[in-house]
């Protein structure tokens, strides 16, 4: 599963590691017209309708009833018996002790919080850094442009897992272990963020650029007032995709934290799992915890990524 | 010649306008990429610990991988995982991709909803399989019921059962995330060819063998490379399942979870540690500079 914080959980970054190929040219807009084109062909008849929605429930339900019944586990009552052959989908008695309960075993609310700080650094590391560097990369000219370049391709075919040892003694160098920041720190910028940023802004038409030059506007204003508005949707794409990876990321923060004070979700999560083999509700509290906040962030920021995915930013 | 050369501030700024936007991430390009690569190798070659140590040691890390017996574990298992993956995760999300493919109401909720487990964590997952298929779990819970089995069946505590288990999840999960990648390139596949083709009568199962799959051929060459990196890479699934363990005997570890288990503690050691990663550069590079040709084919 290739990721954006470029730490290489790499799970979802690489959809969008797709295509960190240097020459995307413009028009990648015109994928979402053929797309809407297609749409029309072969009308699907009353026949198929039922064949394909019959197809969709059944996915459906394969790819979402494990969570749906890890959603009822962590609602499930002490009293109400789990480990019979046929247990009950629905809780008999809905309650919400298994979370109050959790948060007593484990320092839940603290984890989510510090998984939540390191996200937020590494979005706005990458959402500033990976902008910048891919406007100057995209559209000024400067000595060294090139080498840059070279290096930032050159990490994609480095595994991160390949660097993770001496990343972490790196990280130790500056006093970091053990920290939420040395957790942050190496994937605020990906380096992966900076070639896709790089290619939404090579997808400007260089006369806008031109015009503006003209009339004597200097990098700074090209960038916010023309280059910003027009990569609006890579943007989007790469900072959700930071956020998920920094959320969802395990061995990174497993190897910086050593105090259990300090973990992240995930890293909590798992130490949850091997104390309670007992009792599954709690540690089905805690991965509730850890998935709604997530699961809700991407529904609503569904539309983005998928126009993305429309407009050509992942692409195989 | 009337031109003259822009001013002196004027040509220092342009200069240093463009230095200064790529600054911090050609910093972070130094500081978390290039210097840990070479420190990699050079700590390859070292007895450097958690705490102390880091003389030269010569070829002693790379003699001792040779006699790994844990590696050599890793590696079969890495292998079967990758033979194991590869068809289904480069097919089956194909075929989950024509069926959302067509803009009927209410696909965006089930594009999404496909695309779910791939957003959870894969903490999150492994831990909801290692409930399900714990000895007192669902699945067996349900087979003992049923009586199909009298004693539950050791998903978790067998080494291959535990890899396959692993492997199950990883592919319930890559689902959507290939699925994406597929709907994206079909998008590219000429509508033309499916009208001229249907016209000439050819049903849906010839359209899909000769009109879709050659039209997405690339994609699949590169879905199926990125199922075999990921493959090679795999650590939380398989270290949650067997609950850090690596199963009994440690035998069902991956190699990212030896370079894990160097990283720290008492058996801390980092010059092993990075000979481990060098293995696991060499395994991957292959298929990784594929990846990258082929992107930059697409693109």
């Amino acid at each position: 599963m290739p990721d954006v914080t470029a730490r290489a959980e790499t799970g979802h970054h690489a959809v969008t590691a797709e295509r960190p190929g240097p020459k995307a040219g413009p028009g990648q807009g015109r994928h979402a017209g053929r797309a809407r084109r297609r749409a029309g062909f072969g009308t699907a008849g009353p026949g198929e309708l039922v064949l394909r929605y019959s197809l969709l429930v059944l996915v459906l339900v394969l790819l979402i009833s494990p969570f749906l019944w890890q959603l009822s586990t962590s609602l499930k009552s002490l009293h109400e018996d789990i480990f019979t052959g046929a247990p009950s989908f629905l809780p008999e008695q809905p309650t919400l002790d298994n979370y109050v309960r959790v948060a007593e075993t484990i320092p839940v609310w603290s984890y989510a919080l510090n998984s939540l700080i390191v996200a937020v650094i590494v979005v706005l590391g990458n959402a500033a850094g990976a902008t910048l560097a891919g406007y100057a990369l995209a559209r000024l000219r400067f000595r060294g442009a090139k080498l840059l370049l070279v290096g930032f391709l050159a990490t994609l075919v480095l595994p991160g897992e390949v660097t993770i040892i001496s990343q972490y003694i790196t990280v130790r160098g500056f006093g970091l272990a053990d920290t939420l920041l040395g957790v942050a720190l190496p994937g605020a910028i990906g380096m992966l963020n900076v070639l896709l940023m790089r290619t939404a802004f090579q997808a400007i038409p260089q006369e806008m650029d031109e015009a503006a030059v003209i009339d004597g506007a200097t990098p700074w204003q090209r960038l916010i007032h023309i280059g910003l508005p027009n990569v609006r949707g890579m943007l989007s794409v790469i900072t959700i995709f930071a956020f998920i990876g920094a959320w969802d990321d395990f061995l990174w923060p497993l190897i910086v934290l050593n105090d259990p004070e300090n973990f992240t979700l995930t890293v909590g999560l798992q130490y949850l799992n091997g104390t309670f083999t007992n009792n599954p509700r709690l540690p089905a509290a805690g991965t509730m915890i850890s998935f709604i906040p997530i699961v809700i962030l991407f529904a609503s920021l569904q539309r983005f990524f998928f126009r993305g995915v429309e407009e050509g930013a992942i692409k195989g | 010649m009337t031109y003259t050369a822009p001013t002196r501030p004027r040509r220092l700024r342009r200069l240093f306008t463009p230095w200064a936007l790529v600054a911090p991430a050609a910093l972070w390009l130094l500081v978390f990429n290039v210097w840990p690569s070479i420190n990699t190798i050079v700590l390859a070659f070292t007895n450097a610990k958690p705490l102390g140590g880091g003389h030269f040691t010569g070829l002693d890390n790379f003699a001792r991988v040779l006699s790994d017996g844990q590696l050599a574990d890793a590696l079969l298992n890495s292998i079967v995982f990758m033979l194991v993956c590869l068809p289904l995760l480069t097919v089956l999300p194909l075929l989950l991709a024509i069926l959302v493919e067509k803009k009927i109401p209410g696909i965006a909720f089930f594009r999404t909803a496909f695309y779910t487990p791939v957003v959870a964590s894969a903490v999150v997952v492994a831990l909801i399989w290692s409930w399900v298929l714990s000895d007192r779990g669902l699945v067996n819970g349900f087979a003992q019921w049923l009586g199909i089995i009298a004693e539950p069946v050791p998903f978790l505590t067998e080494r291959w059962l535990l890899v396959f288990s692993a492997i199950s999840l990883t592919v319930w999960k890559g689902l959507g995330y290939y699925m994406i990648i597929y709907l994206s390139a079909l998008g590219n596949v000429r509508r033309e060819l499916h009208e001229a083709a249907a016209v000439d009568g050819a049903g849906p199962v010839r359209r899909f063998w000769n009109v879709t799959v050659p039209g997405v051929r690339n994609t699949m060459l590169l879905v199926s490379v990125m199922v075999a990196v990921s493959a090679l890479r795999v650590f939380s699934e398989l270290f949650v399942l067997s609950n850090g363990t690596g199963g009994p005997g440690g035998r069902a570890q991956s190699v990212v979870m030896l370079i894990q288990m160097y990283s720290r503690g008492f058996y801390g050691h980092f010059g092993y540690a990075s000979a481990l990663s060098i293995v696991l550069l060499v395994i991957t590079i292959g298929p990784m500079l594929l990846l990258l040709r082929l992107n930059r084919k697409a693109a």
